[in-house]
């Protein structure tokens, strides 16, 4: 059901562009602030780091309404569980944007009560390292997840078995897994 | 409803609110008609051995109301007025709030653990980001109690340095409660008033320390590094354009009836109350009892401040948000009182042993090099003993209880969070009350779960 | 700082303490008793209640006549009306780690009774709802024991790009 079993010839393409136009210039975040990062969060969409430019002021704070999980702060043991449900109430498409060290890798607590990286329980789309990481950091990383809807494909290709994401070549200096219009560094 | 399976698996054969995919258990608010009158008692929000007269008489507590007259919810972890993650069952009857029992260890991260595997050098970046609304607060209480097992004093300069950042971070904290209440309250506004003033003072921070906040900057000995030039000016800007604008918040909220209407009477607290509960701080204060650990037992330079200790009359919503903003304006008198009167000289002590050596110096003195390699890679040692040591942070009183066994790290460092006690506070708040009675409440009880969890 | 006397301290070992009058250092069975004593003398709120597991460290020091055990339960006290600390330190042995309760006395113990079962496995005898209250319900184990490891994890470095 939907565009994923249309073919992709000339009509659906702009359909497709028009969709991805449409995902990336709203995509609405779920409250999912756990800890410091979720400080840095809220100031990012408060007035001196606008997210209202991008479509994102408006968190959700129900999971069946939003499209993004800024996972903004340490799990802990007892909040895993809670993350994956909110995760699974959410619609696709969706995305997760890990915030911060700690949910990027467990952090500066290696221990007993963290889970050590947000990506033992959900697929994450986008690392933002620092502690916290400042709004401008966090806008980059909501550039850069921009850049990855904007560059990925919806619409089935002619060619079977083919992976949606861009195929990158083995001679490429890109790390394999990114979309190619995406760089280290500020997105052209 | 018993099967084969009795023997070894606990059989539920009646509904539970326990979500079926988290762990949980007894932490749970069980229905009325499992629950004892004692534990009945509490969640309702008696405290025990009040005088009389001043105690919910348990004869009042309807034990045997039907069940289906009552319904109980679960709020949060994940709930945009928790502040934080803050779960609350509750126990509702319509829209009034029965019973109460708040489930706490979402956060818990195991910092008093880590503690006791870094140094004391290192510990500041652990205890920085419990109470991530005021950092240098954490840090500060860390590093007293380490220098009281040093027995050492650190120079005029980094005390005031220290105080002045301090009622900095009081300032933003307090600003970022502001926001926060007044978001929870309904006024979009005043989030967006209370971050814009706030990020003043993190942008002073940032040039002070490096980061906006969770800044390692106090550290056992003084401070990690001077204040930049042009400080004052930073100082003094903040200073008059937070002034000006808490006059604006007035306009917004305070005169304004639907806020008053919403916090007046809500949330009230008495003083038995709140000493019986070891609440402190504005949750204190706001019941009429007159106790700042600044002006009562003074520590830093808060003994030379001229300041006054707010104090509320009727312990409700109102009176705490009205002593908040009224903090905010004593802050800014601290920190104009503290840009006269700051020192000249060391920002830190000059003890070789304590104090890692300016980094041009390494490259010159071989004495240099070792000092540095030594504090950075064991640590310094501290002699052994015992401290426990207090401040007055914005949510309360912060301790720190910290022993030592003579090596270089915590033998156990154990915070008293503020918030973590002040939570207790919350089935009697939000007994009798309607539901968005129970935003309000916690709101004003400004719990920050880092340093609940810890 | 002089100290005052608290009448219920009398016959119980103490010593003097950086930023306290007196550190007293009660048996298990006067505990609550000396804790009702101080109590009456003013102390209004009690301020921190923790454990600390002296596994390690065996050799601390201690006045006379009080025996060192595993654990030890620490009481900070506050008088508002004279603006004194006073601390209290009981020895609690590992194999009957019970002590009693303070919530009669003062009800804000509760939860920080509840952290130090938690963490330590300390018992509250009298203590209304000794739960976990940190860790998950069916947690094993007492995270802050001296015995029970960090839990670090090897450092991963995942999907990290080979040589190329």
């Amino acid at each position: 059901m939907g565009l994923e079993d249309l073919p992709h010839n000339f009509l659906t393409g702009r359909v497709e562009d028009l969709v991805k136009w449409a995902r990336r210039s709203s995509v609405w975040p779920v409250t999912f602030g756990l800890a410091c990062c979720a400080i840095e969060m809220m100031a990012a969409g408060a007035a001196d780091y606008d997210l209202s430019r991008f479509g994102m002021e408006v968190f959700r704070n129900s999971p069946r309404q939003a499209d993004l999980m800024i996972v903004a702060g340490r799990v802990s043991q007892k909040m895993a569980p809670v993350l994956r449900q909110v995760y699974d109430q959410m619609m696709e498409p969706k995305w997760v944007i890990s915030m911060g060290v700690c949910a990027s890798s467990g952090g500066m607590f290696n221990n007993y009560a963290i889970v050590q990286g947000v990506d033992q329980i959900i697929p994450v789309d986008v690392y933002v390292p620092g502690c916290p990481p400042s709004p401008e950091t966090l806008m980059h990383a909501i550039l850069t997840l921009h850049e990855k809807i904007r560059t990925g494909e919806i619409t089935k290709r002619r060619a079977e078995g083919r992976p949606l994401e861009i195929e990158v070549p083995s001679s490429s200096p890109w790390v394999p897994g990114n979309p190619q219009a995406v760089q280290i560094g500020t997105p052209r | 409803m018993t099967t084969d399976f009795d023997d070894q698996h606990r059989v539920i054969d009646r509904p539970t609110w326990s979500a079926r995919e988290t762990s949980e258990g007894d932490q749970e608010l069980s229905l009325r008609e499992d629950t004892d009158a004692a534990a009945l008692g509490r969640e309702v929000g008696a405290v025990l051995r009040l005088e009389d007269g001043k105690v919910l008489d348990p004869s009042q507590i309807d034990f045997d109301r039907p069940d289906d007259e009552t319904m109980i919810i679960n709020m949060g972890p994940q709930h945009p007025s928790t502040h934080g993650v803050l779960r609350l069952m509750l126990e509702l009857e319509g829209e009034v709030v029965l019973r109460t029992k708040p489930i706490i260890g979402y956060l818990h991260t195991g910092m008093e653990k880590t503690g006791e595997e870094l140094t004391y050098v290192q510990g500041a970046t652990n205890v920085t980001r419990m109470d991530y609304m005021s950092p240098f607060h954490n840090e500060t209480v860390f590093s007293m109690a380490t220098e009281s097992l040093l027995g050492i004093e650190i120079p005029d300069r980094a005390i005031w340095i220290r105080t002045l950042m301090l009622e900095l971070n009081r300032l933003s904290s307090h600003l970022l409660w502001m926001a926060t209440n007044g978001m929870d309250l309904g006024s979009t506004s005043m989030m967006i008033y209370g971050f814009r003033e706030r990020e003043m003072v993190m942008s002073f921070f940032e040039k002070t320390t490096g980061l906006r906040f969770n800044n390692n900057f106090v550290r056992p000995g003084g401070v990690a590094a001077d204040l930049p030039d042009g400080w004052e000016d930073d100082v003094a800007v903040i200073c008059d354009t937070v002034l000006a604008r808490s006059f604006e918040y007035d306009d917004l909220l305070t005169g304004q009836p639907i806020f008053r209407e919403r916090t007046e009477g809500v949330g009230g607290l008495t003083a038995e109350e709140a000493l019986a509960l070891s609440v402190t701080g504005p949750l204190l204060r706001s019941t009429g009892v007159p106790w700042d650990l600044r002006r009562s037992m003074p520590y830093l330079a808060y003994g030379e401040l001229d300041f006054d200790v707010i104090v509320g009359t009727y312990g409700d919503n109102f009176d705490r948000y009205a002593l908040r903003l009224a903090e905010i304006r004593e802050s800014i008198r601290m920190i104009r009182q503290i840009v006269e009167k700051m020192p000249t000289g060391d920002f830190r002590i000059q003890d070789p042993k304590v104090t890692p050596p300016p980094r041009g110096r390494i490259d010159a003195s071989m004495e240099a090099l070792i000092h540095h390699f030594k504090i950075f890679t064991e640590g310094f040692k501290v002699p052994e003993g015992e401290v426990y040591a207090a401040i007055e942070s914005p949510r309360g009183e912060l301790g720190c209880y910290m022993v030592s066994d003579g090596s270089s790290k915590p033998f156990r460092m154990h915070i008293r969070g503020p918030s973590f006690v002040n939570l207790q506070v919350l089935p009697l708040l939000l007994r009798g009350g309607l539901l968005s009675d129970a935003v309000a409440c916690i709101s004003s009880v400004d719990p920050v779960m880092g340093e609940v969890d810890r | 700082m002089t100290e005052i006397s608290i009448g219920a301290l009398r016959g119980v070992p103490t010593t003097a303490g950086a930023g306290v009058d007196q550190i007293a250092f009660p048996d298990r069975a006067g505990y609550a008793g000396v804790i009702a004593g101080i109590k009456d003398a003013a102390f209004e709120m009690l301020v921190d209640l923790c454990a600390v597991d002296y596994l390690g460290h065996p050799g601390r020091t201690l006045p006379d006549g009080v025996t060192p055990e595993r654990f030890e339960i620490v009481v900070n006290l506050l008088s508002l009306s004279a603006k004194r600390r006073v601390r209290v330190r009981v020895q609690v042995p590992e194999a009957d780690a019970v002590v009693d309760s303070l919530f009669s006395l003062y009800p804000g113990s509760e939860a920080m009774e509840r952290e130090a079962y938690d963490m330590f496995g300390i018992r509250f005898a009298g203590h209304p709802d000794l739960t976990r209250i940190l860790m998950p319900d069916e947690w094993e184990g007492h995270p802050l024991r001296k015995d029970y490891g960090t839990g670090r994890v090897p450092v991963q470095f995942k999907e990290a790009p080979g040589p190329r």
